[in-house]
């Protein structure tokens, strides 16, 4: 089965490691992610602002991307570019007046938009479209002795309109660590915050918030965190590094995506895993 | 020496306006143009530009090549009854009656100076230099504005998640009027960022063509020095015999 499939920039520049494996990941379970043809930018973050229509141009523009492929879904990987392509899907589809002015702006583009497009997780393609009994039956190398903690943030859960899952105590990560072999470990700090783009102005708020995180997992008995947003990726895994600078006694934990740790149970080779772009490195675990 | 025009001649001539040496009362067709606000009649069949020189205005500056390809001349206009700002080149485009323009030659830029031996060939680059990329929010106004054409929203986008080789493919007819970054709420500079796309591409990712490496090696090889000694060492006179000998292109 063909989803569309929107990478976004990061998944193209500092997270090819998530792109390489969710392609090889998802081929193996049967969905051939089909990169739309032509896409921008999603707009980074979903803007608050009541009259900031501008800043839904970009969300939108990509979902008459997925019109023009004859589309009504489209599934992304990257935690902020789902919560920004499906939080301004919905405020289009429940604000006419808005959508007309949007399309309007957007006079040269054949499709006008009316909100028809479901814009979908990868991780909710797994559970939903694939189904956890099949990748269950996938798996050649199980993962048995890990134990894996599943970091969510933000932008998987809220607003609650977008969120994946239960907001509150989601399952979803943990299940499909689940049918990998390996044990999920629940930790208090799955939900909170990484502070995201604080990491380029206010770095040492993320060097606490990272540290609180990981060792947090740590306690729990984790042995890696898994995480769907390349933000939190680089916040949890590069900046332990300055962690350890801050804190010597820190001990350093790998943060994988979640289509790493899967390859790696369902065999695939490791060169489509990418584990050299990690900045800690993970292959200790799996000696 | 034949008889034939010269190209430069031939070029002079094709650029002359249609109007040069008929007599006013002979043209037929007339519109009325707006130039800086100033209202003028001019005959139907010309550009702006040769418009404009009807009309009076001596360009020393905002023409260069009058063929569309140097970029001087870039235009905006409105027309009477229409609320879209348009956008071409005043070398390019026919006057319309209602037409109300000025253009605008130049755009200021701050054109980054960069060595490109020493550069990295990902996004790192980009956002180096022009780090206002980021800021783009795929409004498409560039594409509108763009005379040539080019998908200018899409290269600028490709150079975000440092694909330069979309970026060559797609700005590779940019011919930098300006007119996009003069119109972007995000105040960038596309065809600066196309500039340095297409010359990341060409020393990074294009493959090296083979008759570069054949024409490398020969030069390795030292083949075409007796060539150049024998220029060296030549007398005026046989220079100009040999200039008028030379192996060239028929014009
Ligand atoms: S891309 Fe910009 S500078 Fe280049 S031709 Fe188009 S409008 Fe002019
Ligand atoms: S005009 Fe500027 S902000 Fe709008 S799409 Fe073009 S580059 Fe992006
Ligand atoms: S004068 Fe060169 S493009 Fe118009």
């Amino acid at each position: 089965m063909e989803i569309p499939y929107y990478p976004g920039c990061t998944l193209k520049t500092t997270a090819k490691n998530f792109d390489d494996s969710a392609f090889a990941v998802y081929k193996k379970l049967g969905i051939e992610l089909k990169e739309l043809p032509r896409w921008n930018c999603c707009g980074t973050v979903y803007s608050l602002t009541s009259d900031d229509l501008m800043h839904h141009l970009a969300p939108i523009r990509n979902l008459i991307r997925v019109e023009e492929q004859g589309a009504d879904q489209v599934v992304t990987l990257c935690s902020m570019c789902y919560n920004t392509l499906a939080q301004s899907n919905l405020r289009i589809q429940q604000n006419e007046e808005e959508r007309d002015k949007l399309n309007e702006f957007m006079y040269k583009e054949k499709v006008k938009y009316d909100g028809k497009v479901k814009v979908l997780h990868g991780l909710t393609v797994l559970r939903d479209m694939v189904g956890y009994d099949k990748i269950k039956s996938q798996i050649k190398k199980p993962l048995d002795g890990l134990k894996v903690a599943a970091y969510y943030g933000c932008l998987l859960l809220r607003p609650k309109e977008v969120c994946i899952d239960d907001p509150e105590s989601p399952t979803i990560m943990e299940d499909l660590i689940r049918t990998t072999g390996a044990e999920a470990v629940p930790f208090p700090y799955a939900n909170e915050c990484c502070c995201s783009y604080e990491t380029v102005s206010n770095k040492d708020i993320v060097i606490e918030r990272t540290r609180m995180i990981t060792q947090s997992a740590q306690a729990y008995g984790a042995d890696v965190i898994i995480t769907s947003c390349p933000l939190c990726e680089f916040n949890l895994d590069n900046r332990q590094k300055e962690v350890r600078k801050k804190y010597p006694d820190h001990v350093d934990i790998p943060v994988l995506y979640y289509t790493q740790l899967l390859g790696k149970a369902l065999g695939l080779p490791l060169k489509s895993l990418r584990f050299d772009l990690n900045y800690i490195n993970p292959r200790e675990l799996f000696k | 020496m034949s008889n034939e025009k010269s190209v430069m001649e031939r070029i002079a001539e094709a650029n002359k306006p249609v109007t040069a040496g008929v007599d006013e009362k002979d043209i037929k067709h007339w519109v009325t143009i707006r130039i800086m606000g100033k209202a003028y009649r001019v005959p139907s069949d010309l550009t702006i530009l040769t418009a404009m020189e009807f009309a009076g205005y001596r360009f020393v500056r905002g023409v260069g090549c009058r063929q569309g390809f140097c970029g001087a001349c870039g235009t905006v206009y409105r027309k009477e009854g229409e609320y879209k700002l348009k956008t071409g080149l005043a070398c390019q485009t026919r006057v319309e009656d209602g037409m109300y323009l000025v253009q605008i030659p130049f755009s200021p830029a701050q054109k980054a100076i960069y060595d490109i031996k020493k550069e990295r060939y990902n996004v790192s680059t980009i956002l180096k230099y022009y780090p206002e990329v980021a800021k783009c929010v795929s409004c498409n106004t560039c594409t509108k504005a763009c005379p040539q054409d080019i998908e200018v929203m899409d290269y600028v986008q490709a150079a975000l998640r440092g694909n330069y080789e979309k970026v060559a493919e797609t700005s590779f007819d940019c011919i930098r009027c300006g007119l996009c970054a003069m119109r972007c709420p995000a105040e960038i500079v596309q065809y600066d960022i196309g500039q340095l796309g297409r010359r990341m591409y060409g020393r990074y990712g294009m493959d090296k063509p083979d008759h570069l490496k054949i024409r490398l090696k020969e030069l390795e090889e030292k083949k075409f020095d007796p060539e150049l000694d024998k220029l060296e060492k030549a007398t005026k006179e046989e220079l100009v015999k040999f200039y008028a000998a030379r192996e060239r292109e028929k014009d």
